[in-house]
């Protein structure tokens, strides 16, 4: 395995999704390559940090207009 | 009639209890999806819609207006975009409750349903951008030039706010066939045969994707973390 070979497989290797003579031929790689093992660090932080990770504002008027149109639309419905 | 209060929601007295129950009892955990006794409780929750009772269907949408309003902006990155996608999905949710098979969660469900609604807004603001099932291929930006350590942990350098900042603006910039599948994937969660289906492509693209999506991620996050990056 070399570089390519890991970059090419990190994803799948930090999803666990390899099979073991994959994952043996990766970890032999990264006991000798500082750079490919910095890669699946940040790669695997890089996962953690946007994990149920909450970016956007929910605005109260953004909620109110929601509820008002449910409770138009589904009042319309059942009538 | 869509009620505003739980006092006059009219579910059964065993379902207030199971979920006063699944309150207590469930505990979030960030890396796992949410729990088994959480899943019994949305399943009571649906039986209940189900059957008619409006206020339980008002529950629900409580439990998720905000992940998915969370998930529109995310796909659209566009605010009128995402309510309008947030609405029609809470809206096609209830007018075909009927038609959900309990056998997965309403959730991944409702993830699907405005995933698609969301989707629906993006290819039509970007026609060109958002293909289909085409293979994305290309090495030129898929082998990373040079590596950096990030040092002590990025999350305890940058306050909250920062670092909530910093991940907004490069989520931005990935190209929105990369963001889709992450967004699905890794926020939200959920399988690879879901988001698959999801946005109607194959696993192995969704794979492809999410391996780029990652990697260009963590190389824009690069020009943040690396140790001369903040002063």
């Amino acid at each position: 395995m070399n570089c390519n070979g890991v970059t090419r497989r990190v994803s799948s290797y930090i999803d666990g999704e390899l099979e073991a003579t994959i994952v043996e031929e990766i970890e032999l790689h990264l006991k000798e390559c500082r750079d490919c093992t910095i890669l699946v660090q940040q790669t695997r932080l890089t996962v953690h940090l946007y994990y149920d990770s909450d970016l956007t504002d929910y605005p109260v008027e953004v909620r109110a207009r929601l509820h008002e149109t449910l409770r138009r639309k589904i009042g319309k419905s059942r009538k | 009639m869509y009620c505003a209060t739980l006092a006059i929601r009219g579910i059964q007295p065993g379902l207030l209890a199971n979920l006063a129950r699944t309150l207590t009892l469930s505990t979030p955990n960030p890396h796992r999806l949410p729990s088994k006794i959480a899943r019994e409780d949305e399943h009571l929750l649906v039986a209940a819609a189900k059957s008619g009772d409006v206020s339980a269907f008002e529950e629900l949408v409580n439990r998720y207006e905000r992940k998915i309003f969370r998930l529109t902006m995310n796909i659209t990155r566009n605010r009128e975009d995402a309510e309008d996608a947030m609405q029609d999905a809470f809206m096609k949710a209830y007018s075909h409750l009927d038609k959900f098979q309990e056998d997965s969660r309403f959730y991944t469900w409702l993830v699907r349903i405005a995933a698609n609604e969301a989707l629906m807004r993006l290819r039509k603001r970007r026609p060109n951008q958002v293909s289909l099932d085409e293979p994305i291929e290309g090495e030129d930006d898929f082998i990373p030039q040079q590596i950096q350590d990030w040092g002590p942990s990025p999350e305890q350098r940058y306050a909250q706010t920062e670092m909530r900042d910093i991940l907004r603006s490069v989520i931005d910039e990935l190209p929105p066939d990369f963001r889709v599948v992450f967004v699905l994937r890794d926020v939200e969660g959920l399988s690879t045969e879901e988001t698959a289906d999801a946005v109607g492509i194959s696993e192995a693209a969704v794979k492809s994707r999410l391996l780029r999506a990652r990697l260009k991620l963590r190389q824009k996050l690069d020009r943040h973390f690396r140790q001369d990056g903040k002063h």
